[in-house]
């Protein structure tokens, strides 16, 4: 097939940026979104012009380190997938495909599509653990049960790969779905419970200070999520955020 | 020889490393804070070295070229971790596991290190339980298990199959709590150039920050590599795009030894190649062989008209399919080891059995396992006379629970559905049980430079047991690298910070900028990856899952030629003093095309096989892997002299005074 690309191109951080149009022809089906990109790459570089720069690394959608708006939508317009995992085949010959970073004012661009999220390695130092040693001198794994409805809910929690898409689809650039994914995992289960308090105040506290905006409850976070991060961890932490607050 | 000592404490096996810890110097907790280490790498052993290191009191500096710690590639990781717990009560022990390592890495990993990895298994299960890593569970609330290829025990721990993104969540989770104290300083997208050395010890590194383009210079009083593999010298692999193996081969470059490059498993259960335009493969993990058979049809007539399109595999008849693990190997089925199942693929497609266009696949069959668990499904849901089709509906609903994110992963890939026809395979570059050559206390032939995780050889000799990678990484960085290092660092708590204004850094910088003005300075012929691209084909192609004389003697010229046409060709646009991902691709392709010689010339001179090592001269008249023990019983430890044709082979013998060494047999 061949495309239409209409790319976000910006030299560094403090440069202004702009779509440039880059026809490509001969596209397949079965290439992936990020292998349609390299192949346009190799064609810049074989003329001399400096490649568009992205984010990648895993290419299983399991790192989080993709990150595109692809026609209006992080990570495109495929349900629970990264691009990196986005087939061409969702495309048609003769299609515009617009392509720009992640918007949001905590993740400023670095260059082209790439955008810094050391905001979200912030928030979680801010309070995503568990204050224990690792000394390997701690209860036996099975010490505690864990009933299994309780651990697979903590591990549904657990999958958010940190991509920032939330973020990136929400009209206020709210990281809530990201924030409050940790908090539930460790709300849940016995072993972050006992610093739930201290946890959930530093996070949201953190996110905050980052400039992340507030949640309005419009849903977008979840709908782009790519692994199904569900609203649901948002009213747990709001839960835990109110009791803490009462708790002082 | 001397020049290699190993380290082993002597003693019995079993009290080797409890006596060792009782016996090494400690660093008393003032005088840790006087002391600053570099982790490079921020995988499972890299993070939570860092994490431990921190925690016991010294400053560490964490380096990685992601964006963020959590970003490291054993994040990737899907089946599971190996822990002797026994907890289903089938006759796992600390000894069962060690022993099936050392077997499962056909008798070339050292003795020692491998029992310690099986003493501290049972640690990291419960330090991660105690991190808040969700691991599957039973309706009792205790830990689930499953079980891996080459084993016949149930000893997996796992997260559906996240296990390794779970595992390194706790990590990174663990170095985040050091980081809010102020114990580690990270630093990402950075990328470690060259390593400093002092008075012959590791006293720093070069790094360049990618962002900046900027060259730094840091210091530390020792600098831990936890690198990663180096799989992407095949260009295609398993490996996130990023992993390279600069900082090992830098190392190396200053007097790391490296040891047995050629020993690399081709993971036998990926999605197969579609196309040229292939950037990466991936994994369907191998836990997927608990329940799916491995096929091929009986008869090249119906293969060929599957691979024209003609018949599809479900409507083959029972009779005409060939389930080659399970009549091969009867006793260990589909569950014999890696390098014995990617073989036996190769096998069938290279006698024209393959399923798919290129005749470069097999099946992976859930019909009957689905059936099963319906049946079973079917009698506890209390339906005595289920028809098929609520059967099967039963029975795609139990596999969905166990594999349901690796069949929607297939399925996004391949588009199609794995529920109702079966899944195509392939064999794939994995994981590299080659690296860093270290001693006992994971030390490299450099002082001060030590190695964890798959960036060293130590631990699973010539082939690799499934669940294994995440166990080893946990095990050096939580629970071995924290006390040895110590030993090593009792002596510097007098010397104070490591100034970078010296000659040394001064040296290391020029060397590192040279290079890249080098590399920013070829003529523009071709892009990186055209030189990527052709040496992972040399590679596949001629050191790849089986390997001869004559076809790695080839390789051997043909990546020297490679390497010089790169140095003179290469095109990078941009500039140096700015973000630019082609300079950093360069970089370690330039890297890979040194290795890539080192590693021909290492399986040309191990004339066995062993594990992942093929050569088609020493096999069995069955078409098995023929080792020899009077002969290459030892690790191949490299010494660089320059080109890679010069380097040096340097022996450490393997004693097995534990374990009898046998022909190992999955039959």
């Amino acid at each position: 097939m061949n495309l239409n690309l209409k790319i976000w191109r910006q030299k560094d951080a403090t440069s202004k940026g702009q779509m440039v149009d880059y026809p490509l022809k001969g596209v397949e089906e079965d290439m992936s979104f990020l292998e349609m990109l390299d192949v346009l790459n190799e064609q810049l570089i074989n003329k001399g012009e400096e490649p568009i720069e992205f984010d990648h690394d895993c290419r299983e959608g399991i790192c989080g380190t993709c990150s595109m708006q692809i026609n209006g939508q992080p990570h495109g317009p495929d349900r629970l997938v990264t691009v990196c995992q986005l087939h061409m085949r969702s495309f048609a010959d003769g299609d515009t495909i617009v392509i720009e970073p992640f918007r949001a004012s905590a993740f400023p661009v670095i260059k082209d599509l790439i955008v810094d999220r050391v905001a979200f390695d912030r928030i979680q130092q801010a309070g995503g653990f568990v204050s224990v040693n690792t000394s390997g001198n701690t209860l036996d794994a099975n010490a505690i049960p864990i009933g299994k409805d309780i651990a697979d809910t903590a591990f549904n929690s657990a999958t958010c790969i940190g991509c920032g898409a939330c973020v990136a689809a929400c009209k206020n650039a709210s990281a809530m779905l990201f924030t409050s994914a940790k908090v539930s995992q460790f709300a849940l289960l016995p072993q972050g419970q006992v610093e739930a308090t201290e946890r959930v105040q530093n996070m949201v506290r953190q996110m905050d200070l980052e400039g992340f905006g507030n949640c309005t409850n419009t849903g977008a976070c979840e709908v782009e999520c790519p692994k199904g991060i569900s609203l649901e961890n948002i009213a747990r932490m709001n839960r835990e955020y109110l009791s803490a607050t009462v708790k002082g | 020889m001397g020049i290699l000592d190993s380290k082993v404490p002597s003693g019995p096996l079993a009290d080797k490393w409890t006596n060792h810890k009782n016996h090494i110097d400690l660093v008393n907790p003032a005088n840790k804070r006087n002391i600053d280490i570099i982790v490079v790498g921020t995988g499972l052993a890299g993070g939570s070295a860092a994490a431990t290191l921190a925690e016991l009191g010294y400053n560490v500096k964490t380096f990685c070229y992601q964006d963020s710690p959590r970003r490291a590639h054993s994040i990737a990781a899907q089946g599971g971790v190996n822990a002797a717990k026994n907890y289903q009560g089938d006759g796992d022990s600390v000894y069962r596991l060690f022993y099936d390592t050392v077997k499962g890495g056909d008798y070339r990993s050292r003795e020692s290190n491998v029992y310690r990895l099986a003493e501290v298994s049972t640690n990291i299960i419960d330090q991660c339980v105690a991190q808040g890593v969700p691991f599957a569970r039973e309706y009792g609330g205790l830990l689930d298990n499953r079980s891996f290829g080459g084993v016949l025990v149930s000893r997996t721990f796992y997260a559906k199959g996240q296990t390794g993104q779970q595992l390194l969540l706790g990590a990174y989770a663990a170095m985040n709590r050091q980081i809010h104290r102020g114990k580690i300083k990270s630093h990402t997208r950075h990328e470690m150039l060259d390593l400093v050395k002092v008075d012959g010890k590791a006293r720093g590194i070069i790094a360049r920050n990618l962002v900046t383009g900027e060259i730094e210079r840091h210091s530390a009083h020792a600098v831990v590599l936890a690198t990663g593999g180096y799989g992407n010298l095949f260009f295609l692999s398993t490996y996130a795009m990023g992993c390279n193996v600069m900082a090992a081969w830098r190392a190396h470059r200053r007097g790391a030894f490296f040891a047995n490059p050629c020993f690399t498993q081709i993971h036998p259960t990926c999605i197969p190649v579609s196309g040229d335009h292939q950037s990466k493969l991936t994994l369907m993990s191998e836990s997927l062989r608990n329940d799916g058979r491995i096929w091929v049809p009986k008869r090249l007539e119906d293969a060929k008209a599957i691979q024209e399109g003609k018949l599809k595999p479900i409507q083959l008849k029972e009779e005409d399919r060939d389930y080659y693990l399970e009549r091969r190997y009867p006793a260990f089925g589909n569950l014999v080891p890696r390098d014995v199942a990617s073989r036996a693929a190769k096998e069938r497609c290279d006698a024209g059995f393959g399923v798919n266009k290129t005749g470069e696949a097999v099946y992976l069959d859930f019909a009957s396992a689905i059936m099963r668990y319906g049946k079973e499904k079917a009698l506890t849901s209390g339906m005595k006379d289920a028809d098929a089709k609520t059967i099967r509906e039963l029975g795609e609903k139990v596999v969905e629970a166990k594999y349901g994110n690796l069949f929607q992963m297939y399925e996004k890939i391949v588009d199609q559905n794995p529920y109702k026809t079966p899944m195509m395979i392939y064999p794939a570059v994995h994981y590299t049980m080659g690296g860093l050559w270290v001693d006992y206390n994971l030390q490299t032939t450099i002082p001060g430079c030590y190695s964890a995780g798959e960036a060293n050889f130590s631990d699973h000799g010539a082939n690799r047991l499934g669940a294994s990678a995440l166990m080893q990484g946990l095990a050096d960085g939580y629970f071995v690298l924290p006390y040895t290092i110590g030993d090593y660092l009792s002596d510097d708590i007098r010397t104070g910070a490591i100034s970078t204004e010296t000659a040394e850094f001064d040296e290391a910088e020029k060397h590192v900028r040279d290079r890249i003005e080098k590399l920013m300075g070829g003529k523009g012929e071709h892009s990186v990856d055209y030189y990527h691209k052709k040496l992972g084909k040399i590679m596949w192609n001629k050191c790849g899952m089986s390997r001869n004389a004559k076809e790695l003697q080839e390789a051997i010229d043909e990546i020297a030629a490679l390497r010089a046409d790169f140095w003179e060709n290469v095109r990078i646009p941009g500039s140096a003093d700015t973000k630019n991902q082609e300079l950093e691709k360069a970089g370690r392709v330039a890297d890979f095309l040194e290795l890539g010689e080192l590693f021909a010339k290492d399986a040309l001179t191990r004339n066995e096989s062993c594990g992942g090592h093929f050569r088609e001269e020493y096999q069995t008249a069955e078409g098995e892997a023929l080792r020899d023990d009077e002969n290459f019983k030892f690790v191949s430890a490299w010494e660089y002299k320059g080109e890679p044709k010069d380097a040096v082979l340097h022996k450490e013998e393997l004693k097995y005074e534990n374990i009898e060494l046998k022909t190992r047999s999955y039959k």
